[in-house]
């Protein structure tokens, strides 16, 4: 069988010579998984097990005047009724209970209030109903822009918007005000020949992972707690735990099962500790498994957004000034991705006079999460049309314009952070020269739009173990879930820079009682950060084993090398041993030999990856359906430890990024009410909706990686929207200023309708 | 026996006997009573097709199957898919091909890709992509999976020739 | 001197400059040093004595795992900018 075509080489200009890295074994617990066999959240099963389930509120907001559950206690099969008042007095942050079980007030309808653990879920459901709850209805406000104004309905009494400004004095909706400010905006935009101001609204968004969240809580007879739970990060589960539990971090153990799916949506914790509480109150094992409607509904989908932009150039085709202002949702408490928004907005370009300005607004819809490059795809959305829209003008080719424009290493960022090395100009490059970007479009209302974006690496904190087994395998622990192959990505690493073969390296995931602090799987860090602590603990076997060498042949360690396939020494050429054979006699030689790495990958100066991609749509010029027939995603990967996962990470963005372009969406009614809290209305991408992506891996290595890893698989779902929008713009000549693009809208847009 | 009811079937081949409460769904007597947690819970209204299983040969999506109604009846899950010999082809084409990220989507489109062989051995990628569009995966973009499927086709179609010769 | 570049919602502080030079070992003693030349710029960065949570400090690129206590060399560049990390 031929290549696919979108399994080609990755495009580099370094040369190579890995072993393992940049091969495409079969992933870690890939068989388990056809099988059936794996372990995920809602698959424990311990003996005794209660079923919990959660009250919610049916209100977007209101006072809870009371909770009265004695109805509830008296069911037959309920063990325990858990609300507020079974969390330790004073224990955590007072959000963080708040969004737990809820205290005075609840902030969006679906806020857990209550929980009840009994014989099944079925009879857990029937005793929710049994709960009364009296409550003062308060007017919700459901838009950011609305919750902004003066005399919005306020959620927190307390809150104050916080600047660098200082903090304000009155109450207000706006958490936070933040702004970047580069060079001198008023001045670049006198010197523009042309200027483009739009505005864009996009809608609130679920990471749509198709496991629900589960977690099942088991307390020991000495007051310890294991908890099992399908989450991105074990470690920041068990410290929530520890902080509203009021127990200290040692006798909690969490348990990562596998993960159907997160995101950055299960990089939070929603049912662990209600899971607990029950438990502890029933005397007996509890899982709570969420039903999808709560999930849509209460867990942390992505900000909806109000974004303004206006950028000016000059005839020459330079960019000279660039303003945003970005209003994002946090939902019911403060927190959304606005920061890393503002961060994004203009990262692909070198611009010199900039200002960006971002709120951070409170409204009465849960509590927004991360969601794959949290807040970039609306900003690239808007600056992406607007660029689009700059070039037209100026009869320059898109490609073209961002080429003339685009970051490099040392370009300063609106923060004014410098770039190290990283691949934007190549990246173009690498598009320009691809045979999509001038293949004929091949039938009438089909267009053609490319967006360029960027998400940075963020690297966190990663523990690893390495053991040497006595017949040359080692087994490799790790802290970081598996998401995305990452696994089998670090075993990779770890492969390589042992000298071993693949199958030699058992990897396998750890919980929190086994390892040290490892941060979420996310943000793409994982096969960056966790390789480097695989690489640290690889380094540190084998300074061990030359160390053992050393001893065995009687000669100074310094004259022992290692060079991937034997053990020497200068002394004696004669004496050679592969890593098998010392292996077998560590424990003749002082014992066995562990290697460890623990490593916070942000001491590194690290980049991030930029993507360009080109989208090919039709229209129906009746219906206003979009069909995406063609799609290519260039990106910059820095080096792909297994270019399998590294595509699959990128077809797997890209449809995400189609369906956050032209259909889902979480819509509000004027109470607060989610109106599609089912996967029939809240539509994701089907085996229909996706054409084959085609993603063109192109290697700029990251400098500070020993083999060049850059985090990538968040990028792929930023440029999308972008890129379908300015394809619509070409078929209908109107600009797409809301997020999703249905139907509906787009006809509107043409004026159909 | 408070309510329950006695309900005997075939699942993966095996005669099984259990007890549920008429308002159990399939999808829930498969995991919390028969043990059998391959099938997936994804939404429980049936627009995410992770329950999916085989009952008589026919597709259906485990949560809008009440256990009762499987009285007498077969029921094929991803636990039945292997055999003696090793995975099923469709199991070993899902992996050859990487297609599964996460895996929780899995077991379902495994089952729909089975009934869907079992109907046209040699099906058009339309067809594929059409019949299984009642399987969401959020993590692949697709097209892994209904490659994987034509070489599952092709490997299943040249198995029963080569069995048909000899 | 280490050139720490000042948010622009901060710099009615130190009269419109948008980087400033000052001494110092470490980040907490250059924020020191800024304080001294420029009353009030250590309360807007670390409200309560902490750096605001919403805020990372970058010294020459990189990210400060150490933040305040981030040692500096005599030509370092500090910034304040946003924590963000990612899903």
């Amino acid at each position: 069988m031929s290549t696919p075509r979108d399994e080609r080489k990755p495009v580099t200009d370094e040369p190579v010579s890995l072993r393992v890295i940049g091969t495409r074994p079969p992933l870690y617990g890939a068989v388990d998984k056809v099988l059936g066999r794996a372990v995920f959240g809602a698959d424990v099963s311990l003996p005794e097990l209660l079923h919990g389930k959660v009250l919610r509120s049916p209100h977007a907001h209101a006072r809870i005047l009371s909770v009265d559950t004695r109805r509830a206690e008296g069911y037959p099969g309920v063990h325990a009724v858990v609300t507020a008042r079974d969390l330790p007095e004073g224990a955590g942050e007072q959000f963080e209970r708040d969004n737990t079980l809820a205290g005075d007030k609840v902030l969006y309808v679906g806020h857990p209030i209550a929980a009840i653990a009994a014989e099944s879920p079925h009879i857990a459901e029937e005793a929710l109903a049994l709960i009364d709850v009296q409550y003062e209805v308060l007017p919700p406000v459901l838009d950011v822009r609305r919750a902004m104004q003066a005399d919005a309905p306020l959620l927190h009494e307390t809150l104050r918007t916080w600047s660098l400004a200082g903090q304000a004095a009155s109450p207000s909706n706006v958490a936070e005000h933040l702004q970047h400010v580069k060079g001198d905006p008023e001045q670049g935009f006198a010197e523009a020949d042309v200027i483009v101001e739009r505005s864009f609204t996009t809608t609130m968004v679920h990471q749509g992972y198709i496991e629900p969240h589960a977690s099942t809580a088991l307390w020991h007879p000495d007051g310890s707690l294991t908890v099992w739970t399908c989450t991105q990060g074990a470690f920041p589960v068990r410290e929530h735990l520890s902080s509203l539990l009021d127990l200290p971090m040692a006798r909690i153990r969490v348990v990562p099962t596998e993960i159907g799916g997160g995101f950055g949506g299960k990089a939070s914790s929603y049912v662990d500790v209600v899971a607990a509480l029950l438990a502890r109150k029933a005397g007996r094992p509890v899982k709570v498994v969420m039903g999808r409607d709560e999930v849509l509904k209460a867990t942390g989908p992505t900000p909806g957004t109000f974004i303004r932009v206006r950028m000016g150039a000059r005839r020459d085709g330079r960019i000279v000034a660039a303003e945003a202002e970005l209003c994002y949702e946090a939902g019911a408490y403060p927190g959304s991705s606005v920061g890393s928004g503002a961060d994004t907005i203009f990262a692909c370009y070198d611009i010199p006079n900039a200002r960006v300005d971002g709120y951070d607004v409170v409204v009465n819809k849960p509590k927004t999460s991360s969601y794959r490059a949290p807040g970039a795809t609306p900003a690239v959305f808007a600056v992406e049309q607007v660029v689009d829209e700059l070039a037209e003008r100026l009869g320059i080719d898109p490609l073209d314009f961002r080429l003339l424009n685009c970051a490099r290493e040392g370009t300063r960022r609106v923060s004014g952070q410098p770039y190290p090395r990283v691949g934007f100009a190549e990246v173009l490059q690498a598009a320009k020269a691809h045979p999509h970007y001038s293949a004929p479009l091949g039938g009438p209302n089909r267009g053609r739009g490319i967006a360029f974006g960027y998400w940075g690496n963020w690297a966190g904190q990663s523990c690893c173990t390495i053991s040497v087994n006595a017949d040359g395998t080692v087994s490799l622990l790790t802290g970081s879930v598996d998401v995305s192959g990452a696994l089998t990505g670090i075993a990779m690493q770890a492969a390589e820079e042992l000298g071993l073969e693949l199958r030699q390296v058992q990897a396998r995931v750890a919980d929190t009682a086994s390892i040290g602090y490892t941060d979420v799987s996310a943000g793409s860090r994982t096969t960056f950060g966790t390789g480097l602590a695989a690489i640290e603990a690889a380094r540190d076997v084998i300074a061990q084993m030359r160390a053992r060498a050393a001893r065995l042949w009687g000669v100074p360690v310094e004259t022992v090398s290692y060079d991937r396939v034997v053990f020497t020494t200068s002394v004696d050429p004669t004496k050679r041993l592969s890593f098998r054979e010392l292996a077998a006699q560590l424990s003749a030689t002082g014992g066995p030999v562990m290697g460890r790495g623990n490593v916070d990958g942000d001491v590194l100066r690290r980049g991030g990856a930029p993507g360009l991609h080109i989208a090919d749509v039709e229209l129906d010029p009746e219906t206003g359906k979009v069909t995406v027939l063609r799609y290519t995603a260039v990106q910059d990967v820095g080096r792909a430890v297994h270019p399998g996962n590294v595509e699959g990470q990128i077809k797997g963005g890209v449809a995400q990024g189609i369906g956050w372009a032209l259909y889902e969406g979480c819509f509000y009614g004027e109470d607060g009410q989610l109106l599609n809290p089912t996967l029939l209305d809240n539509k994701l991408p089907t085996a229909m909706d996706i054409p084959v992506v085609e993603p063109v891996i192109v290697e700029v290595p990251d400098p500070v990686h020993p083999y060049g890893v850059r985090g990538a698989g968040e990028t792929p779902i930023v440029p999308v929207a972008g890129a379908i929008a300015n394809a619509l713009y070409r078929i209908t000549g109107r600009r797409m200023e809301r997020l999703p693009m249905t139907p509906a809208y787009v006809l509107e847009r043409m004026g159909v309708i | 026996m408070d309510g329950k009811v006695r309900v005997q079937a075939t699942i993966n081949g095996q005669p099984v006997e259990f007890l549920c409460e008429p308002r159990q769904s399939l999808l829930e007597c498969l995991r919390d009573i028969l043990g059998l947690t391959g099938t997936k819970e994804g939404c429980s209204d049936g627009n995410c097709g992770a329950c999916s299983v085989l009952l008589n040969g026919r597709l259906v999506n485990s949560c809008l199957v009440l256990g009762v109604e499987i009285d007498g009846g077969e029921v094929t899950t991803v636990e039945g898919l292997a055999g003696p010999d090793g995975l099923h082809p469709l199991q070993q084409a899902f992996i050859d091909h990487a297609a599964l990220q996460c895996g929780y989507c899995t077991p379902g489109m495994l089952l729909a890709a089975k009934a869907l062989l079992d109907r046209d051995p040699d099906p058009s990628e339309e067809r594929i992509r059409q019949w299984l569009a009642g399987n969401l995966c959020r993590c692949t973009g697709y097209d892994r999976i209904v490659r994987a499927v034509q070489d599952a086709a092709r490997r299943m179609r040249r198995d029963a020739d080569v069995h048909a010769e000899g | 001197m280490v050139v720490v570049w000042i948010p622009s919602l901060m710099r009615d502080l130190t009269g419109g400059r948008a980087r400033v030079s000052a001494p110092g070992r470490t980040v907490a003693e250059v924020l020191d040093a800024l304080e001294a030349a420029y009353p009030g710029v250590r309360e807007r960065l670390c409200p309560g004595g902490r750096l605001h949570p919403s805020l990372a400090v970058v010294v020459d690129g990189r990210r400060a795992p150490l933040g305040l206590l981030e040692p500096v060399g005599e030509e370092s560049e500090v910034q304040f900018v946003p924590a963000v990390s990612g899903g």
